[in-house]
């Protein structure tokens, strides 16, 4: 048996503690490099308008990760979903029913991505790749390849409703916290986040102490599939525009968001707290290198800093045998193993 | 005799679970082929059989992951309808299973590890958490004797080593207080002091007024807690005897010579 963690790794496993003192880090590294910028409230403000679609999708795929299955189809619904609500808003002027249409679009996706990875048995990987390119090209047809700019579409209340602003706060941001709270609550509090943990862990044992495997996947991706209807129609009405290939750009973006985050690669263990962190730094990191004054170009290679840094932190975290081999073969190299044992 | 011990009066079956004629293809593979097999009231019965000769298949029907390609499962006297038959219903009906190897979600905390498949929940199905925490706390204590050694509810179980694993899997079958318990291989990884107190916990529900199915590899452990041996081969059953109508040494033989005799043993 393992000696008992150092209370200072016991501390670590405060869900999401440091990734989210990795956002603060970065927060107020900003504002040394651009206080003009980072100083003020008006470039948060704009972060949460544009983060939540980002974020309710990372939130979904985090539930998505700790099952051990993973959906690359969320870029089609926030395309589908998108131009269903475009298309009910524009063409048939009964935006209500668009937003009706673009959740059961998008949770119709998702079990039909659950009924071929839980039913017919193909990968998740395999069977999502696939529904990614026919719902995207599906949504390309429906639309003509056109887009629609959707202009007066700050008159409706559900405009205000869902992308609205009390003062300077954009209402998507409480949205998407909302979601995150809930989340939060049926990934830990409730027995079907317990099942998608158990299934992640290991779907045999899942399976023999009597969870119902197929039907709790089917869940889960019908569940992945609504949450990026929502994704999309918080995007498409924060944009007031609709085009056939928007959602592309997410999906490695909200796959680093949750793993930075800390979710585990190998299923069974997922932060909700760390996803939203992690959603954060992604969202943030393009504004604030441009506002500090480096180029854009530096964009990606930052993420890939971050993202590398906190990947490896949340082994050390989670497995600390682990981070104590690469720590011993540090010393060892550098020829400080004989200051005493190593701790552990 | 036995079932006028510790149950109820009243009822009259004679046997907890009882299958008939049951067969278990995986596609082309003969896994079963018309067993029969039957467990009394308060009986333990050792299941014997080489590797691949069925054991695990025939445990797996009876704790509901495996519905049957044909036959029939009675438990307590009753029909089983099999496209209504679960883990969770085998659980409703008080059968306890511990299966073979990893039974354990490794990276969750063992409080979730004794619950899992049947929370104790609220309303919405929202798991009341306390109160699964205390639970857990007061077994790892009492059932298991973790006292002092850092092992608590929140600990995950790749904290533990395989014989505190197996501990965990008996205490969740006991906690839960079934008619039946079966065990698939309990001892496999256990060291030999760990293995005096499965041999224990074996007895003890006998005495209970329990009943029991034992797969084991070690004949000698089977031979001495079973009250009767029911030995596999190839999907049926070749050879069943009451406790006493056989030696260990000859048990012994049989076995060799059973393996030996295959067409294609394995070493």
């Amino acid at each position: 048996m393992p000696a008992p963690e150092p209370a200072r790794i016991r501390a670590l496993r405060i869900e999401g503690l440091p990734i989210v003192a990795v956002l603060v880090a970065l927060v107020g590294a900003f504002m040394v490099a651009a206080p003009e910028v980072f100083l003020g409230y008006r470039i948060y403000m704009s972060f949460l308008a544009t983060v939540p679609p980002l974020l309710v999708l990372a939130l979904g795929l985090t539930l998505v990760i700790a099952a051990g299955e993973i959906d690359l189809s969320f870029p089609s619904v926030v395309a589908l979903s998108g131009w269903v609500l475009a298309y009910f808003i524009h063409e048939l002027h009964s935006p209500w029913l668009g937003v009706a249409f673009a959740l059961l679009a998008g949770g119709l996706v998702g079990f039909v991505n659950g009924i071929l990875v839980a039913r017919i048995g193909i990968p998740s990987i395999i069977a999502t790749l696939a529904t990614q390119f026919l719902w995207g090209g599906l949504t390309t047809v429906f639309s003509q390849g056109l887009s629609y700019s959707l202009g007066d579409v700050e008159e409706l209340f559900l405009w205000r409703l869902l992308v609205g602003r009390i003062g300077p706060l954009p209402v998507q941001a409480l949205w998407a916290l909302a979601i995150a709270v809930a989340l939060w609550f049926v990934l830990n509090r409730h027995r079907f986040g317990e099942h998608l943990l158990f299934i992640g862990d290991n779907a045999r044992v899942a399976e023999v102490v009597g969870v119902n495997v197929a039907r709790e996947k089917i869940r889960l991706f019908a569940l992945m599939g609504v949450l990026a209807a929502v994704a999309s129609l918080l995007l498409t009405l924060e944009n007031k525009n609709f085009f056939n290939t928007q959602g592309g750009g997410y999906l490695l973006e909200v796959m680093a968001a949750v793993f930075i985050g800390g979710t585990s690669v190998f299923g069974g263990q997922a932060s909700v707290v760390g996803t939203v962190a992690g959603s954060f730094i992604i969202g943030m990191v393009e504004a604030g290198l441009v506002a500090t004054g480096l180029q854009g170009f530096w964009v990606r290679a930052v993420v890939g800093m971050v993202f590398l840094a906190a990947v490896i932190g949340h082994l050390v975290i989670e497995e600390p045998e682990r981070g104590r081999a690469v720590s011993r073969a540090i010393r060892a190299r550098m020829g400080f193993f004989r200051r005493g044992p190593v701790r552990g | 005799m036995q079932a006028a011990e510790a149950h109820a009066a009243g009822e009259s079956w004679r046997h907890v679970v009882r299958l008939e004629k049951v067969d278990m293809t995986f596609g082309k593979v003969q896994a079963l082929s018309q067993v029969d097999f039957e467990v009394g009231r308060n009986e333990i019965v050792g299941l014997l059989g080489d590797n691949g000769a069925g054991k695990s298949t025939l445990i797996k029907i009876v704790s509901g992951v495996l519905r049957p390609s044909a036959g029939r499962v009675e438990i307590r006297g009753r029909p089983v309808d099999l496209d209504d038959y679960s883990v969770r219903k085998a659980h409703d009906l008080r059968i306890e299973t511990v299966h073979q190897g990893q039974t354990l979600g490794e990276k969750q905390p063992l409080w979730r590890n004794l619950f899992v498949g049947r929370q104790i929940v609220g309303r919405f199905g929202f798991i009341d958490v306390k109160k699964e925490k205390e639970i857990a706390n007061q077994l790892l204590r009492q059932a298991i004797g973790f006292r002092g050694e850092g092992i608590t509810a929140e600990s995950t179980v790749r904290e533990l080593s395989g014989g505190e694993r197996q501990g965990i899997a008996i205490a969740r079958a006991m906690y839960f207080e079934a008619d039946l318990i079966v065990l698939d291989e309990p001892t496999a990884a256990l060291a030999v002091s760990e293995v005096r107190k499965v041999l224990a916990f074996v007895e003890g529900v006998k005495s209970a007024g329990g009943a029991c199915i034992y797969i084991e590899h070690n004949l000698a452990h089977v031979h001495e807690v079973a009250d009767r041996l029911v030995i596999l081969d190839r999907g049926s059953v070749v050879g069943e005897f009451a406790k006493g109508e056989i030696g260990l040494p000859e048990l012994t033989a049989r076995m060799i010579a059973l393996h030996e005799g295959r067409p294609h043993a394995r070493a």
